[in-house]
């Protein structure tokens, strides 16, 4: 098991350029798999195309109490990168000139940013409709001060998104390490406790499941049945959704796949898989992904590669989202996790 | 050169079989297909059953494309071992309830 950061490690795949370079190569060279743009000319699809913005994905930092195995962001405790008060600004200021529905919070941990509460509490005051929290779920019973968490979310109409690789224990522990499972089933408890995921309640509690190893996603709607029917039985836990997420080939993910020889077989697969229909619904085309410094981003892989928006607007301070709106997507062989089956993004299958 | 009978990408290229017969190989990936999909039994049941009976026909192809299906759907490793040892077990019942067999006709020729 992981215990720090690729970055604090030295290793050579904390570099983004190291990670484009072997996206862009290796089985993607001359007469292996198709690159992700030209399989979009093969099919005879548009590349996407920024359509009206609905999500502004915030990533507060990359600080996180938990070392995941598959972590895209390369998260951990080691990692100090952490949004300043004065970008929160910024990104309230964006709120107010523009009609984003929903705002969701992400890391790292992002209930471990010390200004967390307040920018939750100031987001509330804006018209914003929807604040998604990405709640690693352990946090929650981490420390002390983090135990009021659930009452602190539930006052603020806060939709927690969670991740929960499998409803048992071996399989939770082995990618996200020993104890998880049991303290994230304490966390679920808590947040049951409060309202969140009952039928007759509105505090919205979804889960994400994503492969522990080498492998896609099965069907969405089958994994939620059996995860509702086991962590009913077993726990009697209540959620409302579970959201199949693809690991996509950016950071830990692909150290993984590269360290376990699977990097080849993977990549395949997802090629082997890629669905026409996802292209149009990819999250890219409706989100806006924003980093600690306050550069912008098509969504949150990109923002892990360093693949900034394609624009003169690039940070926040001078958000024109006219302007932005005009940009083109950029695009990657990492972009065939998004288009596998029924593709993949923050919440969900697309398809 | 080394050579195998079995290649490992070739069950990438299964679906090729149509080329030559498009209309059997169309009508059994058809077939396969509503075979697998969720019915009386769930899509989970099925995916151990064809693990087990991909173990029992010894299907090299087979057995990596259940035990990736089943890792898909969450199935545990112990539950797989356990659809094998169904398989075998039924294999092996198979030879061995044919030693019936054998007793009734050393029965039959002896004194």
């Amino acid at each position: 098991m992981v215990s720090k950061s690729l970055k604090a490690r030295n290793s050579l795949l904390s570099s983004t350029k190291r990670q484009l370079e072997i996206l862009s190569n290796g089985i993607f060279s001359e007469g292996g798999l198709p690159k992700f743009d030209s399989n979009l000319v093969a099919y005879e699809l548009n590349a996407p195309r920024p359509l009206k913005l609905e999500i502004l994905q915030v990533n507060v930092g990359y600080m996180c109490n938990q070392v995941c195995a598959h972590c895209h962001v390369d998260a951990g405790p080691d990692r100090k990168e952490m949004m300043s008060r004065e970008t929160m600004e910024l990104c309230l200021d964006v709120l107010k000139k523009t009609k984003v529905k929903t705002i969701d919070l992400t890391g790292g941990a992002p209930e471990m940013h010390p200004d967390f509460l307040w920018f939750v509490t100031q987001i509330r005051l804006t018209d914003v409709e929807e604040i998604i929290v990405r709640s690693n779920l352990t946090i929650i019973m981490a420390n002390k001060k983090y135990h009021n968490l659930p009452h602190f979310f539930k006052q603020n109409k806060v939709h927690i998104i969670s991740s929960l690789p499998f409803y048992k224990k071996n399989k939770t522990d082995s990618q996200r390490g020993d104890g998880v499972f049991n303290q994230s089933i304490t966390a679920l408890k808590l947040l049951n406790s409060v309202g969140y995921g009952k039928s007759n309640s509105n505090l919205h509690l979804d889960l994400v499941y994503n492969p522990s190893g080498a492998f896609l996603p099965a069907n969405e709607k089958i994994l939620e049945k059996e995860f509702k029917k086991a962590l009913k039985i077993d726990f009697n836990i209540d959620f409302n959704q579970l959201f199949a997420i693809t690991n996509l080939p950016i950071s830990r993910f692909l150290d993984y796949l590269i360290a376990s020889e699977n990097y080849e077989d993977y990549m395949s697969s997802l090629v082997e898989a890629f669905n026409p229909k996802a292209v149009a619904n990819l999250m890219c085309t409706n989100t806006l992904s924003v980093s600690w410094d306050g550069l912008l981003y098509d969504c949150d892989f990109n923002q892990m590669l360093g693949l900034k928006v394609a624009s003169p607007i690039s940070h926040l301070r001078n958000f024109n989202l006219g302007l932005l709106q005009e940009r083109k997507i950029c695009i990657s062989q990492h972009c065939y996790g998004c288009t596998a089956g029924s593709g993949s993004s923050c919440q969900g299958t697309v398809v | 050169m080394k050579r195998n009978y079995y290649k490992s990408d070739d069950l990438k290229k299964f679906k090729n079989i149509t080329d030559w017969n498009p209309d059997l190989g169309e009508k059994f990936f058809e077939y396969y297909n509503s075979v697998f999909k969720e019915g009386t039994l769930s899509t989970r049941e099925k995916s151990l059953i064809a693990l087990a009976v991909s173990h029992v026909v010894q299907c090299p192809y087979c057995i990596e494309a259940y035990t990736r299906d089943g890792l898909q759907k969450g199935i545990e490793k112990s539950e797989m071992m356990e659809a094998v040892h169904v398989g075998a077990a039924i294999r092996s019942g198979a030879s061995l309830v044919h030693g019936v067999q054998m007793m009734n006709v050393y029965d039959k020729l002896s004194m």
